[in-house]
């Protein structure tokens, strides 16, 4: 199994967040994870990838069998989890290229590898643009500055598809993308997947789902998975909305 | 998650001064304490000539009469001008033919701070006078510049073999009554390095100067005379550094540029004297005057200046646009962290037509660290479509530092246009994380942020020193996130 996991309850100054979730992901597999605003998936994404101001508060997560919460961020990173970010950053004067050769070469340096040639670097570059249709051009600016929302998004992946990583979380990357970018980046997202690798699919929407198609799809609603299925769950979601998710969770709570 | 936060700044805000080793030689120290006395044992040491001794009277009396000036951004300490030695050098020393001669332990230390004196061994194209305390020790490459005609040497070599030329412009673009550190400086200059080069000659290598400040309770007060003739070009680079003291070390040093007709000078400081310790004991106190004239039409003057030391840095390199269409450049990036402090920025005088300027001023402040850019923009009445671009960014990193910026703007010319542009931004966790989570560590990741930010400056350094550059910031500034 490449993640596990179990009963993880997480807050943000004395708010609780996650009130323990529980979700098995094997590689190969696609999972969606769907949720009305303010149910805790983005906060799930960033307790994985090991943001500074969520406090574990219990529950355990295993990434390749190993303590994946004892990890620093920069580690789990090298371990292999990959956050593609609701809201990229921009680092002015940080040129993309330099940045991703960094990135690429503190990972290998991670598991003894050496520095990549820029021979190879660069050949690398090439590939990977090519694969996920990212402009060339904004190789060569600096990291996400004045890009369009669109553009920081396809970079997201543009790096998920140099760094390589087993497992990647999508945080709402269809979110604020026009069709054909949406299409884009969800065919570089289908070109990367192998039975290798794993993808942890956050989304508000089952659009995205029409492009990325999951093999799961969990809802997660105040802090907990509530239910979980295959693809059809996702239109069901569509149709319905979330309201009838809700109802069972809030008569069992009181 | 503060807490967090804070034990990284703390950890990096400890990081060690690199350089602050002290070299054991034997020394010529003068006695501590300033008089008329102190200056005719200086002018006697270095057998000057009685034109010179009487220049340094006259900056003694204007020093007399001066008073510490009240503008700055900060509490000037008081500095007990009797309680420092105006003279050292080591013993062996009178004056070398060839590097054989220097002492081992000399070259053994500018070889630990990474400036090999042999020419052999030396960056390819760069020539360097080395100055340990008060006197010069090894200049290189003499022989290929005397090829073109340059002179490059230290000051003290130039009084004798050049003084018609020294005499000529020593004082003439920062006069020794110019302020009270500049005063002090024309008394007592001990030494530093001398640059002509002829009309029409591009000079086929990087000039550059490294200063040492290495015994105690001695002040290094250094003085720099570059010019260039008509049509000529130079570039030089000045780097410093010093040993880690308790007490402050006073380092005021002039710097005198002079660009004729169609000459053109850039000269670029990378300054890392000790800073002092956490608790802001020790450092030096960088009180420097540099100005530069553009004489000659189309004459142009580019400083640019990384500032990672000292404890106290305090000075505006400037330039007086004399000639018409003559231009005048400053790109700084200052940065003060621990309790360091600088007030540092530029002044363009426009005198002559269509004279431009052009300033680019970053200023990194983290720790308890302060930091303020002023600087000053003046167009005289005859200088028709003078033109100023000013841009200056504040980087913030944690939430203990401060960043100040003193445009002052002077125009008595209606066809002046006068841009000016200021930023502020904090390095956010957001960053931090961002850069985290694809794999670089806290400490790489400000290095990338920070050089990121300083690049358009970076930019304009020789290629070496760029590199040299680029890592004595990520040194000096690691992590500190807030």
């Amino acid at each position: 199994m490449l993640l596990n996991i179990k009963n993880l309850q997480a807050k943000v100054e004395d708010k609780q967040i996650l009130k323990g979730v529980n979700l098995q992901v094997n590689a190969g597999e696609v999972h969606a994870i769907m949720g009305p605003n303010g149910s805790g998936k983005s906060s799930l994404a960033s307790v994985l990838a090991g943001r500074e101001n969520f406090e574990v508060t219990g529950g355990k997560v295993l990434f390749d069998d190993k303590d994946l919460l004892e990890f620093s961020p920069e580690d789990r990173a090298r371990e292999g989890l990959f956050l593609a970010f609701q809201y990229p950053v921009e680092i002015p004067g940080v040129s993309n290229i330099n940045f991703l050769r960094t990135a690429l070469n503190e990972i290998r340096a991670y598991h003894n590898q050496p520095t990549l040639e820029s021979k190879e670097f660069l050949r690398l570059t090439r590939e990977n643009q090519k694969l996920v249709e990212f402009d060339a051009k904004l190789t060569n600016r600096s990291l996400n500055e004045g890009f369009s929302g669109g553009e920081k998004k396809r970079n997201e992946i543009f790096q998920l598809a140099m760094l390589n990583p087993k497992l990647s979380i999508l945080d709402e990357t269809d979110s604020g993308l026009d069709i054909d970018a949406l299409r884009i980046v969800a065919n570089g997202v289908n070109k990367l997947r192998s039975d290798k690798n794993a993808f942890i699919v956050i989304t508000h929407y089952q659009r995205l789902l029409d492009y990325i198609v999951p093999d799961f799809v969990h809802v997660l609603y105040d802090g907990r998975i509530v239910k979980s299925g295959t693809r059809e769950l996702a239109l069901e979601l569509e149709e319905k909305g979330y309201d009838w998710i809700k109802e069972p969770v809030t008569s069992a709570s009181i | 998650m503060a807490n967090k936060s804070d034990d990284i700044l703390e950890e990096y805000s400890s990081k060690e001064y690199e350089y602050g080793f002290v070299t054991n030689i034997e020394m010529e120290i003068a006695p501590k304490g300033l008089s008329e006395e102190t200056i005719h044992y200086i002018s006697a040491k270095k057998q000057e000539p009685q034109w010179l001794l009487d220049w340094r009277l006259k900056g003694y009396h204007s020093f007399l009469k001066a008073e510490d000036p009240h503008w700055q951004n900060f509490d000037l300490p008081k500095v007990d001008f009797q309680g420092i030695s105006y003279y050292a050098a080591p013993k062996s020393s009178a004056k070398f033919k060839s590097i054989d001669e220097v002492d081992p332990e000399l070259i053994a230390t500018f070889e630990k701070l990474g400036i090999p004196l042999s020419e052999q061994k030396i960056l390819a194209g760069v020539a360097v006078d080395a100055v340990f305390d008060s006197v010069s020790v090894a200049t290189t490459f003499k022989a290929t510049l005397k090829e073109h005609g340059i002179i490059f040497s230290s000051i003290s070599e130039a009084v004798k073999e050049h003084p018609e030329l020294v005499q000529k412009y020593l004082g003439s673009v920062v006069p020794h009554s110019d302020n009270i550190y500049a005063s002090l400086n024309s008394a007592v200059f001990s030494d530093g390095s001398f640059v002509y080069i002829p009309k029409g000659v591009r000079c086929p290598m990087e000039l550059s100067t490294y200063f040492r400040i290495n015994t105690e309770n001695t002040g290094q007060f250094e003085r720099t005379l570059i010019i260039a003739d008509e049509g000529s070009y130079v570039s030089y680079l000045e780097g410093c550094t010093a040993p880690k003291r308790d007490e402050n070390q006073l380092h005021a040093a002039v710097v005198e540029l002079i660009a004729m007709e169609n000459a053109e000078i850039k000269y670029s400081t990378v300054q890392n004297w000790y800073p002092g310790d956490k608790e802001g004991n020790g450092g030096i106190y960088n009180f420097v005057t540099k100005r530069g004239v553009c004489r000659g039409a189309n004459a142009k003057i580019s400083w640019t200046q990384v500032e990672t030391g000292s404890a106290i840095t305090w000075k505006y390199p400037s330039v007086i646009l004399q000639g018409d269409n003559s231009s005048g450049e400053f790109y700084s990036v200052a940065v003060t962290k621990g309790k360091q402090i600088a007030d540092t920025g530029t002044k363009m005088h426009h005198i002559g037509k269509n004279t431009k300027s052009r300033i680019i001023s970053k200023g990194i402040s983290a720790g308890e660290g302060q930091n303020s850019y002023r600087g000053l923009v003046q167009v005289g009445t005859r200088a028709d479509n003078a033109r100023n671009f000013t841009q200056c960014d504040s980087l913030l990193i944690g939430d203990r530092c401060g960043a100040h910026t003193f445009p002052y703007i002077e125009s008595k010319n209606s066809t002046a246009t006068i841009e000016h542009e200021a930023t502020t931004s904090k390095i956010g966790e957001d960053q931090i994380f961002y850069l985290n989570q694809r794999g670089i560590d806290t400490e790489k990741a400000v290095a990338l942020i920070v050089n990121g930010y300083a690049k358009e400056v970076l930019n304009q350094l020789p290629m070496e020193f760029a590199v040299e550059a680029q890592k004595l910031l990520s040194i000096s500034l690691e992590g500190s996130v807030g």
